[in-house]
């Protein structure tokens, strides 16, 4: 079935398919319609769901945390400020091994306040622990929310899944989606059996004084979880190919045949770069795109290139753009950019700008370090 | 209708099942162990508990054993009532009726960081009892002053006794109109394992609050622990009472001060207790000038 919606309505849509039984959740724009649409589906019966109007984004992900600890599969969806209100518990829910999925619509941090798109929100949240997607589009938003799913509860990672897209250029923008049969998703993700679980016949203590190598053992195990689950968003990501059409691995390639240089970037801005990769190739440049659909676990052995341009819409201040400072070790020539803060427009005449920048062997803040 | 929490008398006549074991890690004279021990053998094993940062956090012991006999949900220090509203929800999810979510935390967990958690499940009336054990101050970090700490004690943060008295934290929470509030401490057992008996049989939130006099922290001996107690609620220090669907109830002693009968001196608990070694006769004069303050309202009030 085809349906055409916004963005944080088919998160909703998908978080529905994947039924979760508890849904905490704190309104904040520009993700408020994900959980309006959610109680909508709650209260209407059409989601076997508690949905918990929690008062705070740090409660929400407690909650989040201490239900899937219960036992039941759960969902939350925030934004920049409420995604920074959890950062504690999102450690938490990561050290605690606890699948909970959550959708971040992007939003730029304040003040002043822009609630426009960037990503500084959740490459903030980078070393909490948590598998991290980027979505360019609607249909990998939901693509990805119901991969997740399958991902984190798999036993071999257990670890939460973050979805992440672009607050408005994604969360208020309707596109075409296909969406599969209930049947299929189904098939597909069954239901939720947790490795273990706070049970009054089997009574177990969680989370109490662990003493330092024990703890640093836990803490490796997790760094292992983190490495195999490249192999397991790899293999899942094959199975949805083969049930659904699409295929998803760690980082796409586009147009890369060949090519001398090749973009490399998240979110809508690969959307607008494959119009940019098209634009260039008709001009004769042998340029190509990797998007990034996986933060974390970072896929560096898949960049086999030896020119990336970065374009980077977060910033580490005091250094560069994130993906450009995580890539540098791996890439013989590299260029950096950072673009597009605070939802400052980013299209591909742009991209194609920084491209002729890169090759001119420039690099920095667009346009202000590079025009 | 609510039952009046079984029929028992004494502590012989408590349930014999144990679920805080030996070999847990509080310091010797703890009331919380003994707050603990009677509360859970009122609440028995179909229980959940979720225990924030804080005393009872160590005294579990060091994984990968735990003194608790219970599933037990370590979580962050501001986050138990939030971790409460989860486990329930998730619970109802499941259709189990039958298992509570108890939420055990202490006071700097309560009146303080966790506080807006609190008051959230609170509203929502999530379906858990919530453990306030009171020991007036952040005991497991070292003795702070917390919302908690009442007038001129000393603390490590308030070496010269702190300048403000303490909150009513159990007031707060009837003013989110709740099914049951109630206060106990451990020198009276048989009252607090009532209480917690009626709560089990409540559906919806409930609070109970616990005073919980602790010896490193008020300094005094570990054997005087229970007597410390007990001297709280005579010298109407600590107030014993229930307020189940807003009708309030004074109990025990603190029911027969209520008709009448004298307090015991003030000075005598607090000359009991280190931290107000200091106390000038000015401090000893504006503690029972709020002391007084308190019962005449109370006596208004509820009288």
């Amino acid at each position: 079935m085809i349906v055409v919606d916004t963005g944080n309505h088919v998160a909703a849509l998908a978080a529905k398919m994947a039924k979760p039984k508890v849904i905490a959740a704190y309104p904040i724009t520009p993700q408020t319609t994900v959980v309006e649409r959610l109680a909508q589906y709650v209260e209407n019966g059409e989601l076997a769901a508690e949905f918990i109007r929690v008062e705070s984004e740090h409660t929400a992900m407690t909650a989040c945390i201490a239900a899937e600890a219960t036992g039941v599969r759960t969902f939350t969806a925030t934004s920049s400020h409420g995604l920074l209100l959890m950062h504690e518990m999102l450690h938490w829910a990561a050290l605690a091994r606890l699948p909970v999925i959550m959708v971040n619509v992007n939003r730029a941090i304040g003040p002043g306040w822009n609630i426009w798109s960037d990503v500084n929100d959740s490459m903030s949240q980078r070393d909490t622990g948590w598998i991290q997607f980027y979505c360019s589009s609607n249909q990998e938003i939901f693509d990805n929310i119901i991969q997740a799913y399958k991902i984190g509860e798999s036993e071999e990672i257990m670890l939460p899944v973050m979805i992440c897209y672009d607050g408005f250029v994604l969360s208020h923008t309707s596109m075409p989606v296909e969406v599969p049969s209930q049947e299929k998703i189904d098939e597909f993700l069954p239901e939720f059996k947790p490795a273990w679980k706070l049970d009054v016949e089997n009574p177990i203590t969680h989370g109490n004084i662990i003493e330092p190598y024990s703890y640093m053992q836990v803490r490796y195990d997790m760094q292992n979880a983190m490495k195999k689950a490249k192999k397991i968003i790899e293999e899942i990501g094959e199975e949805w190919e083969k049930k659904f059409g699409k295929r998803y691995g760690l980082i796409e390639e586009y147009r890369c045949e060949d090519a001398d240089y090749v973009i490399l970037t998240i979110s809508s801005l690969a959307s607008e770069a494959k119009v940019a990769v098209d634009e260039l190739r008709n001009k004769g440049e042998r340029v190509g795109l990797l998007k990034l659909r996986c933060f974390r676990p970072f896929p560096y052995e898949k960049i086999k290139y030896d020119k990336v341009i970065v374009i980077d819409r977060a910033v580490s201040f005091g250094l560069e753009g994130i993906i450009y400072s995580e890539l540098k070790g791996y890439v013989k020539e590299i260029y950096g950019f950072v673009a597009g803060l605070g939802g400052t427009n980013v299209c591909y005449k742009d991209i194609e700008k920084i491209y002729e920048a890169a090759k001119k062997g420039k690099e920095g803040w667009y346009p202000m370090e590079v025009i | 209708m609510v039952s009046n929490g079984g029929d028992i008398i004494a502590i012989k006549d408590l349930p014999l099942e144990e679920y805080v074991l030996k070999g847990h890690a509080a310091c010797p004279g703890c009331p919380i162990t003994i707050a603990l021990k009677i509360a859970l053998k009122a609440l028995g094993k179909k229980t959940i508990m979720a225990v924030p940062a804080s005393c009872s956090a160590v005294i579990q012991s060091l994984y990968p054993k735990s003194s608790f006999n219970l599933p037990t949900l370590n979580i962050a220090f501001e986050a138990s009532a939030a971790a409460a509203s989860g486990i329930a929800s998730a619970l109802k999810a499941m259709g189990r009726k039958d298992i509570i979510p108890l939420v055990w935390a202490g006071d700097g967990g309560s009146y303080d960081i966790g506080m807006q958690a609190l008051s959230g499940a609170l509203e929502r009336n999530t379906n858990f009892i919530y453990v306030c054990y009171n020991n007036q101050m952040y005991s497991n970090t070292g003795i702070q002053r917390s919302g908690a700490t009442p007038y001129k004690a000393w603390t490590t943060t308030t070496w010269k006794g702190k300048e403000e008295h303490e909150k009513n934290l159990a007031e707060i929470v009837m003013a989110h109109h709740i099914p049951y509030v109630a206060t106990a401490t451990i020198a009276y057992p048989e009252d607090l394992y009532k209480k917690m008996k009626k709560a089990k049989e409540i559906k919806g939130s409930r609070y109970i609050e616990i005073l919980c006099p602790c010896p490193p922290g008020w300094r005094f001996d570990m054997s005087k622990t229970v007597e410390i107690s007990r001297l709280a609620v005579e010298t109407g220090a600590w107030v014993l009472y229930e307020c189940i669907d807003g009708k309030m109830e004074f109990n025990g002693y603190s029911k027969r001060i209520l008709e009448g009968k004298e307090r015991k001196s003030i000075e005598d608990w607090l000359k009991m207790q280190g931290r107000y070694r200091h106390l000038k006769e000015e401090d000893v004069k504006e503690i029972k000038r709020r002391l007084d303050e308190k019962w005449e309202y109370y006596k208004k009030m509820y009288g």
